[in-house]
C-alpha cells in the first residue's frame, strides 16, 4: 500500500494483526510423544522462529497460543481447562496431533475424545505425530486466523474437525 | 540353578505353601496359597539360597472372560503369521486357567544369583484381598496401588491404598473384564 510519495499507509487493526501474528508466544502443553515432534519443529532445522513463534512461554499468563501437544486424559482435562482460563485474551488454541483432534486411536475409559469437547479449538494439526511440515502449515493457518480476526474484528468460525475413516 | 531346580528348592522349603507350579522356557512359576504369601516372600528375599532382592513387577490377571471367545491375533490382519513356537518344549506345561477369578502375579529377580521366579496368588471374586509386600519391597507400594486401581484387589497392610492412575471420582475398576468397554466417566465435558 505504498504510494508514489514514498509513504506507507495501513489500517491500524491490520497493523496490529500483522504484528500479533508474527509474535506468537505459545504455551506448549506437552503430555505425550507428540512433544518430540514439537521439539523437532521448534529446533533450528525447521526453525519456528521464522514465523515469530520462537519463544515458548511456560506460564499461561504470558502466552497467547495454547499448543495442546499429546493425549489428554480425563484426569488431565480439568487442568487443561483451568490453564486455558488463566490465559489472557486474545488467545488461541492449537490441537497438535490426532489424539487432541479426535482422541486418535484411543477409545477407552481414560482418554478425552478430542480437546474440542472442552475448549474452543482454532487449528487442528492431525498426524501421529504430525510431520514438522504440517505443524508449520498449521502455524501459518493460525497466523491467517489471527490476521483475519484483526481485520474483521471477530473471530473466524472454528475449523471443522477433521473426519477420519473408522 | 535352572527353573525346575528352583521350583524344587521352593517346594522343599515350603511344602505347604506351593499349590502348583509350571516352567516354560526357563521361566519358573509357582502358585502359592494366599495365607502363605508373606512368609514365603520374606524367605525369598532374605534366604541366602534365593536372595530375591528385586521385585520387578507386581500385577494381576482377571480370568473371568478367559477362553470365552477366541482371542483375535494382533497381527492377523497384517498377514504376519501368529502361532506358538514349537521350538522349545515345556517340561512342566501350564495347567490352564485357574478356578479363581483373579491371580496376583509377582515377578522376583535375584541379582546376585541371576535367577527369576514368578509367584502367583489366586484371589477369589468374593474376597479380593492379599497381604501387602510393602514391608519387604518399597517397590510394591505403587504397584499395589495400581492393582487396586485397575482390578479392585485390596492389599492388607498397605500404608496408603488409594487410586494411583485414575481420579478419586472414578467408579469401578477399568481392567476388570466386566467393566463396560464403552463406559465413560469424564470429570468435565460431555460423555463421549
Amino acid at each position: 500500500m505504498s504510494s508514489e510519495a514514498g509513504f506507507f499507509t495501513t489500517k491500524l487493526e491490520e497493523a496490529i494483526g500483522w504484528a500479533r501474528k508474527y509474535s506468537i508466544f505459545q504455551y506448549p502443553f506437552v503430555t505425550a510423544c507428540c512433544g518430540m515432534e514439537y521439539m523437532a519443529t521448534a529446533c533450528s532445522h525447521y526453525d519456528v522462529d521464522r514465523f515469530g513463534a520462537g519463544l515458548p512461554r511456560f506460564s499461561p499468563r504470558q502466552a497467547d497460543v495454547l499448543f495442546v501437544v499429546g493425549t489428554i486424559s480425563h484426569k488431565m482435562a480439568p487442568v487443561l481447562k483451568r490453564l486455558y482460563d488463566q490465559m489472557a485474551e486474545p488467545k488461541w488454541v492449537v490441537a497438535f496431533g490426532v489424539c487432541t483432534c479426535t482422541g486418535g486411536f484411543y477409545d477407552n475409559y481414560a482418554t478425552v475424545m478430542g480437546i474440542d469437547t472442552i475448549l474452543p479449538v482454532d487449528v487442528y494439526i492431525p498426524g501421529c505425530p504430525p510431520r514438522p511440515e504440517s505443524v508449520l502449515d498449521g502455524l501459518i493457518k493460525l497466523q491467517d486466523r489471527i490476521q483475519k480476526q484483526h481485520e474483521t474484528g471477530d473471530r473466524p468460525a472454528p475449523e471443522p474437525r477433521p473426519e477420519f475413516p473408522v | 540353578m535352572n527353573a525346575e531346580s528352583l521350583i524344587q528348592a521352593v517346594r522343599e522349603r515350603f511344602p505347604q505353601a506351593v499349590e502348583s507350579s509350571y516352567a516354560y522356557r526357563r521361566d519358573a512359576t509357582i502358585v502359592v496359597r494366599r495365607e502363605s504369601l508373606l512368609p514365603l516372600a520374606k524367605a525369598l528375599k532374605e534366604d541366602p539360597a534365593f536372595q530375591m532382592s528385586f521385585l520387578i513387577d507386581l500385577t494381576a490377571v482377571d480370568y473371568s472372560a478367559f477362553g470365552k471367545k477366541p482371542a483375535t491375533a494382533f497381527f492377523a490382519s497384517s498377514g504376519v503369521g501368529v502361532r506358538p513356537s514349537m521350538g522349545i518344549e515345556a517340561e512342566e506345561p501350564w495347567p490352564g486357567p485357574p478356578s479363581a477369578r483373579f491371580a496376583v502375579v509377582y515377578h522376583f529377580l535375584s541379582l546376585p544369583l541371576k535367577q527369576r521366579l514368578r509367584v502367583e496368588v489366586l484371589v477369589s471374586e468374593e474376597s479380593p484381598e492379599v497381604d501387602s509386600l510393602t514391608p519387604l519391597w518399597g517397590a510394591a507400594n505403587w504397584l499395589e496401588r495400581e492393582v487396586w486401581d485397575m482390578f479392585g484387589i485390596r492389599f492388607q497392610g498397605h500404608p496408603d491404598l488409594k487410586r494411583i492412575l485414575m481420579y478419586e471420582e472414578f467408579e469401578g475398576h477399568p481392567l476388570r473384564k466386566d467393566y463396560p468397554v464403552k463406559k465413560r466417566q469424564p470429570l468435565i465435558g460431555p460423555v463421549n
